[in-house]
């Protein structure tokens, strides 16, 4: 579905990503691991269109995305989330999430339909669905729940979800984690997650990368990659927390 | 039948506040220009100067004028939206674009009689009072009417606007414009729009204001002044509120004539020295501006007696 291919980006002297080649199939839930710095959220940038490739390609569905503009990419069929949340403040939780419905498919909706598209969408994530419901007041979690909303309303095919549970407490993270799979089992959206904090995620994701220094240093199944060498030395040389949740 | 001064002052507060809604179209959604001046006085100058050079009627002018505005629009508004110039950096490219537009109207003094402006040629011959096709009228009811209808459009704009999806689109951009392009918007073409409808709004505004007083400037139709003078008049009217903007013009109005009257002509620049500080005050103590305070205060104050009964309140913004 997604074909990454050779990505690279450079700023100036400074490569975030190197050679990065990795693909995703339709359905699966990918997890994109690595410790902090290792270029998870340039990669995601780069495939979202929030940043241009230095070089390589970024196929999805078969069609060239790479130098697209992010609204494009997000009218082909790929939504993302911000690792740090970026909700319209001014605008209610149903507004904020209507946008996403109205401007992100890819055919011309109503305003109703984009409302009632809204609303579905933040009962899927179990946020308040009144036209009162305002953006101040949530807290982390719900913030990271109204990312998820405005993303899903978008009616993508393939979800980049970016460090989902970042600032979460455990049981906050297995209810997103949770959230993730639902949306995979129920929509049938293809997911690729972005994440440093691997316990939770190694439990939902089919499969995952590994990136290092801008560099793909290891892939596979969650519980080959856990025992690769390479990765547990990454870990524990930066963060022996990062295993346990 | 009304006297003509308090006519004259009707016309005048519907026209600056047609003109002033047309800016807040733009402005309460975070682009505040500071180059509406450059509009106004192409809608202005185009008009008259076609008619005394090339015998264009005001009618062919007008749309002549409107084709220059969006041209300038889109030549100044795209390259700004494209490499993301927000915030103080569009208000400052503004600012030098309305600057542009006087120097250039002074410079060409030969054809526009620089600073010291130029006067239609008339068109009301032996005694004639109305010339339709050089959109000249001595009567100013029917000003009134025109400026009327033109105010009364302005509104349903703006309100056309407010409910739209484009304008939460707007909102979404001035608050975070990665995340609105995230999900699809197509942030410098939505931005482009909205400019294009201010623009040539406020373009039309130069013409009527040009046709009705007989008389162009470069200082009154064009330049910094009057560019501060739309911001002015919208922030302290009000520019969240369909109203606020004719709010605001009534008050600017009332400002600079209560200071001609006062001091007469020996203080030109007094009034946009004046706007100056009281933008600054206005943003500080009531950035709702006169209107929106207004309406605020007086909800606050029906809502505390009426609570028990769920009254349907005052009409949001």
């Amino acid at each position: 579905m997604l074909k990454v291919e050779q990505l690279t980006k450079s700023f100036g002297g400074f490569t975030a990503v190197s050679n990065v080649s990795f693909e995703v199939a339709e359905g699966e839930i990918l997890g994109l691991i690595g410790p902090n710095g290792s270029g998870k959220s340039t990669v995601f940038n780069l495939i979202a269109g929030a940043l241009k490739p230095s070089a390589g390609s970024v196929r999805f569905r078969g069609a060239e995305i790479g130098s697209h503009p992010a609204y494009r990419v997000a009218h082909a069929g790929i939504a993302r989330t911000y690792q740090i949340p970026r909700p319209f403040r001014k605008l209610s939780l149903l507004e904020n999430v209507a946008l996403a419905a109205f401007y992100g498919a890819n055919e011309r909706i109503n305003r109703q339909k984009a409302f009632s598209l809204a609303s579905e969408s933040l009962q899927l994530v179990n946020l308040p669905t009144e036209e009162s419901a305002r953006v101040e007041g949530l807290g982390a979690a719900g913030l990271k729940k109204l990312e998820l909303a405005r993303a899903l309303a978008t009616q993508p095919k393939l979800l980049l979800a970016d460090e989902s549970l970042g600032g979460l407490d455990h049981s906050e993270m297995d209810s997103a984690a949770d959230l993730l799979a639902s949306i995979r089992a129920r929509r049938g959206i293809t997911v690729v997650w972005v994440e440093h904090i691997m316990g939770v995620l190694m439990r939902v994701v089919d499969r995952c990368i590994v990136l290092d220094h801008g560099e793909v240093i290891a892939q596979g199944k969650p519980a080959a990659v856990a025992r690769d060498p390479k990765v547990i030395e990454v870990y524990l040389g930066t963060d022996a927390d990062a295993f346990s949740y | 039948m009304i006297g003509n001064y308090p006519l004259h002052l009707m016309i005048l507060v519907l026209l600056w506040g047609y003109i002033y809604t047309s800016w807040s179209l733009m402005g309460r959604l975070g682009l505040v220009s500071f180059g509406h001046g450059a509009f106004m006085g192409i809608g202005a100058y185009t008009v008259v100067m076609l008619w005394n050079h090339f015998g264009w009627s005001p009618w062919a002018g007008a749309l002549a004028a409107l084709a220059f505005a969006a041209a300038v629009a889109i030549l100044i508004g795209y390259p700004c939206f494209r490499f993301r110039i927000v915030g103080h950096y569009f208000a400052l490219v503004t600012l030098a674009l309305s600057e542009v537009a006087r120097l250039v109207i002074v410079a060409l003094r030969d054809q526009t009689g620089g600073s010291l402006g130029a006067t239609p040629n008339s068109a009301l011959h032996g005694g004639a009072t109305a010339a339709p096709g050089a959109l000249q009228f001595s009567d100013k009811q029917v000003w009134f009417w025109i400026v009327l209808a033109f105010w009364l459009a302005g509104l349903w704009v703006w309100r056309a606007v407010d409910r739209s999806m484009a304008r939460l689109a707007l909102q979404a951009i001035s608050e975070e414009e990665e995340a609105a392009a995230s999900i699809g918007i197509h942030v410098a073409r939505a931005k482009l729009r909205i400019t294009l409808i201010s623009a040539l709004m406020t373009c039309a505004g130069g013409v009527l204001y040009a046709q009705y007083q007989l008389y162009v400037n470069p200082d009154t139709v064009s330049g910094i002044g009057i560019s501060l003078q739309m911001v002015f008049g919208a922030i302290a009217g009000g520019m969240f509120v369909m109203l606020g903007p004719t709010v605001g013009a009534a008050f600017t109005l009332l400002l600079a004539e209560g200071l001609r009257l006062a001091f007469g002509n020996r203080y030109p620049a007094l009034d946009s020295t004046l706007y100056g500080a009281m933008l600054v005050l206005f943003i500080i103590y009531m950035p709702k501006g006169i209107l929106g305070a207004a309406l605020e205060a007086l909800r606050a104050r029906t809502a505390r007696p009426i609570a028990p009964r769920k009254s349907s309140g005052m009409p949001s913004a």
